[in-house]
């Protein structure tokens, strides 16, 4: 079988942690290559090494059969490799035309010279079926149209090799499939197309064959079509994982928290993130706004935990109005909160682990007398959270929560939000960028919420999560909730299609 | 045996050593290249200027120490604000205009309050100084935590209005026309012992008083809910929001903290007794901006800068003696100047050697 790209016995060391410890890659051409592995398996030091950013301790490049040296980015894209970024490298105030042709623009005279360059566009456009206007601003158009412009950067620099880094975390349902699509029309045309990501479904559904890693080590490569989803967690985890999620019957109690006609202004502009608002959440369930992210969701959720004021509505926790209420009070009064940035909200960085660990309670008789802090109370408590949440860190509670793994990062607030004994907890995309293994404990921990009587308000992106785990889904979609669903009875699918904007339901 | 409060774990920590190992390294550096000035500016009295400079601090035995710590108070108040300031997440850049503030503040009252008895009136001087340099730094709080507006940009503002409101004030209330300075204030600090240990010099109980505040901010910062939450809201104000911390607040008495220091320090200079006084000039105030250094060699914390300050009081005293060497005055700031400016860069040698020990610890 010819390759076009090998990575052969690839190691890359950094001061203290081997990232990329002799792996090997091997990519046929015209295939689509999974590279699956969980956070900090090496996946990124693998493709930065591919891409000319870091160079190799051990091991070579070889592109059809010859050896190559890949120095920098500049290499990469000599040889043909382009890459699609998780985060997208697009000017927003420029256009889709402009975004194409940077770095490579062609002048006459000393002009820009577009109209060959826009038809090349065009051309390409229409034979791989990337749909885009070309005249169009970037900040005007849809995030899965902005990735169209990101595989034409690509195409236009005529690079046979496509890198795409996690490129479906940031789209709705309809746009993965739209996608994966675009990904075969590819590789029909003779690309090859090495895909990064952690999501086992759409390895399944679009993948030819799967490498996986694990702690920088090579696991093994699969041919997808003779695996199980199940066979290939094993390898990213090395034990099994269980996705379904259990939890009791759904018997939901009385009301906890009651959100009516709340509206919240945007932080970006001056229109109105919240519109209009109404819901209610019980205790024994996970209520679950769904929507595609910048639709409101961080908005409503700063308003209900009072990081951000209400332009009007009221929020009513246990039968009392809170719409006013200060963050210490609705702290103290019962609201947990797994914040969605866990860099910006969740931790200070550069405080311990004991430390962040009594984040919202330091001031409380327990750690504090006549206005000292009492420091033996404070590492009592933070071992005590450690032992009970498994979190895992270098120097236990003395640890700098910046050095801390995010997954653990994300356990230390998990520890502390339960460990307050909320009546409502609100979760903000709690498993965000985590691995598998953290992905389910933490869903464990909040059906536990739940099964304990606790109110359960999450906020996820994640249709899986979604539907995994919630027991009613509202679905948020530019302010408004335009459906309540249960997700007994609706599917991935239709869910997408609400959460698109293209069909709206009856809300309660 | 030290007291509990100091926290007996922390000061001997592999983090503490890599910080003073690092100013001591921006010493070193700041110093070889003073020499490289001395050898350029007068080679042969070069290496007679640089033995100067290391010993000349202790030029007139005890007296020589005394002045030390006479010259040390002002700046590690000063320092004590920077450096404060920075730990909760503010760059005070108007040390300079809290200090001549208060200053001023300790002048009108030391001279015009005589009928307090003396051990009041020094007191009474000395608030004054605190609670204006506080005030004076209000405001660049105010405008920071309502406004977000920078506090760089605002406390050097504060610094000019400060100089020329008090040259005015001073001619209008205090003045000396004959000398063109402030009166001489009649409120004197004591000198708890200082005048027999050191005789001779300037140094009296303001030094004691600078210690002091050294150990106040430290039991501050390190000990209290109170410095849990300055310093939560200078790491991260958003976190600091979301756990319910009232960051507006804390960011406006972070600044008013920072101005009572160096508003104090300028109590304790002026009330010294030893001649000092307000000159009607538009100079900004120098210990203000040596407040700076001071911080950045003590790596903000208290205890370092009581030691950054004793340092550079000491450099600068023996620097005062190169003129014996024929030495021109400049050349002397000039390497003042940089042993102060490599001692800026105090934080790339604690990444270096903070990297290099990490280095140590994986092999």
């Amino acid at each position: 079988m010819e390759y076009i790209i090998e990575m052969l016995g690839i190691t890359k060391m950094f001061p203290g942690v081997i990232a990329n410890d002799n792996i090997t890659l091997q990519l046929r051409k015209g295939e689509i290559h999974a590279l699956l592995g969980e956070n900090g398996a090496g996946k990124s030091t693998l493709m930065s090494v591919l891409f000319g950013l870091y160079r190799p301790d051990q091991g070579a490049i070889r592109l059809n059969g010859q050896e190559v040296q890949i120095k920098d980015p500049n290499d990469a894209n000599r040889l043909g490799i382009g890459m699609v970024h998780q985060h997208f490298k697009l000017v927003h105030n420029f256009t889709v035309i402009e975004n194409i042709v940077l770095g490579i623009e062609s002048t006459r005279h000393g002009f820009l010279n577009m109209d060959n360059a826009k038809k090349k566009v065009m051309e390409l456009s229409d034979r791989y079926n990337l749909k885009v206007d070309p005249e169009a601003l970037i900040s005007d158009i849809t995030v899965g149209m902005q990735q169209r412009v990101e595989i034409l950067k690509m195409l236009y620099r005529d690079n046979e090799i496509l890198i795409f880094d996690e490129p479906t975390a940031v789209l709705t349902p309809q746009e993965i499939e739209d996608l994966m699509e675009i990904m075969r029309g590819l590789t029909k045309e003779g690309k090859s197309i090495l895909f990064i990501t952690h999501k086992l479904k759409e390895i399944m559904a679009v993948a030819d064959r799967c490498t996986v890693l694990r702690k920088g080590k090579y696991v093994g490569t699969a041919e997808v079509a003779a695996v199980t989803k199940e066979d290939l967690s094993e390898m990213m985890v090395g034990r099994k994982v269980s996705f379904a999620v259990e939890k009791k019957p759904f018997m939901p109690e009385k009301d906890v928290f009651e959100v009516r006609n709340l509206t919240v202004k945007s932080r970006h502009n001056q229109k109105n993130a919240v519109r209009n608002v109404s819901f209610k959440v019980r205790r024994n369930e996970i209520l679950c706004i769904a929507g595609i992210d910048g639709n409101g969701q961080s908005e409503l959720v700063y308003a209900l935990t009072g990081l951000q004021p209400v332009v009007s509505g009221q929020l009513i926790m246990n039968g009392q109005d809170i719409t006013q209420a200060s963050i210490r009070q609705r702290n103290a009064g019962g609201i947990g909160h797994i914040p969605e940035d866990r860099h910006k909200h969740g931790l200070i960085l550069d405080y311990s682990l004991a430390e962040n660990l009594v984040l919202k309670n330091y001031y409380t008789e327990d750690f504090q007398h006549r206005g000292f802090i009492q420091f033996d109370a404070m590492y009592d408590y933070a071992n005590r959270l450690i032992q009970e949440f498994d979190i895992r860190s270098g120097q236990g509670p003395y640890t700098p929560a910046r050095s801390m793994s995010g997954g653990n990062q994300q356990k230390a607030i998990l520890a502390r939000e339960i460990d307050g004994n909320p009546d409502v907890l609100i979760a903000v995309q709690p498993t965000r960028g985590l691995d598998v293994g953290a992905i389910e404990y933490i869903h464990k921990q909040l059906v536990d919420q739940r099964d304990a009587g606790k109110a359960v308000l999450l906020v996820s992106l994640e249709l899986d999560e979604v539907m995994n785990l919630s027991d009613r889904i509202l679905v948020i979609f530019e302010g408004e909730m335009v459906a309540e669903l249960n997700p007994e009875e609706t599917t991935i699918q239709e869910l997408g299609l609400y959460m698109a904007g293209s069909k709206r339901g009856k809300v309660q | 045996m030290m007291p509990k409060w100091f926290g007996k774990s922390e000061l001997l920590s592999e983090k503490n050593l890599v910080s003073l190992t690092s100013s001591i390294s921006a010493i070193l550096v700041g110093l070889l290249f003073g020499l490289v000035i001395l050898l350029i500016s007068n080679p042969a009295q070069a290496l007679a200027g640089f033995k100067t400079i290391l010993f000349g601090g202790f030029t007139g035995g005890a007296k020589g120490i005394g002045q030390v710590l006479y010259f040390a108070t002002p700046i590690i108040m000063t320092g004590l604000s920077v450096g404060f300031a920075f730990k909760t997440g503010l760059f005070n850049i108007g040390a300079s205009g809290q200090f001549i503030v208060g200053a001023y503040a300790a002048v009108l009252v030391g001279v015009h309050w005589t009928s307090l008895p003396p051990v009041l009136h020094w007191i009474a001087a000395l608030l004054a100084a605190g609670i204006a340099g506080g005030l004076w730094a209000l405001l660049p709080g105010i405008l920071k935590a309502y406004a977000n507006v920078h506090e760089v940009i605002a406390t050097i503002m504060m610094n000019y209005i400060g100089m020329y409101s008090v040259n005015y004030l001073v001619t209008r209330t205090v003045y000396d026309q004959l000398r063109n300075q402030s009166m001489t204030p009649v409120a004197v600090l004591p000198k708890w012992g200082m005048d027999q240990l050191f005789p001779r010099s300037s140094v009296n109980g303001g030094f004691y008083i600078a210690v002091l505040m050294v150990i106040l901010i430290h039991i501050l910062i390190n000990k209290t809910t109170f410095g849990y939450e300055l310093k939560a809201c200078g790491f991260n104000r958003d976190a600091s929001q979301y756990a319910g911390i009232n960051a507006k607040r804390n960011i406006m008495l972070s600044m008013v903290i920072a101005g009572v220091l160096a508003g104090i320090g300028a109590g304790l200079l002026f009330l010294a007794g030893s001649g000092k006084h307000i000159e009607v000039v538009d100079i900004l105030a120098v210990e203000g901006f040596n407040g700076i250094p001071v911080a950045l060699l003590g790596m903000s914390s208290p205890i370092g800068i009581l030691f950054a300050g004793l340092f550079i009081a000491y450099v600068t005293q023996g620097g005062f003696y190169l003129q014996l060497s024929n030495f021109v005055p400049e050349v002397i700031d000039i390497i003042i100047a940089a042993i102060i400016y490599f001692s800026a860069f105090s934080l790339i040698f604690k990444n270096v050697i903070g990297r290099w020990i990490r280095g140590r610890k994986e092999q």
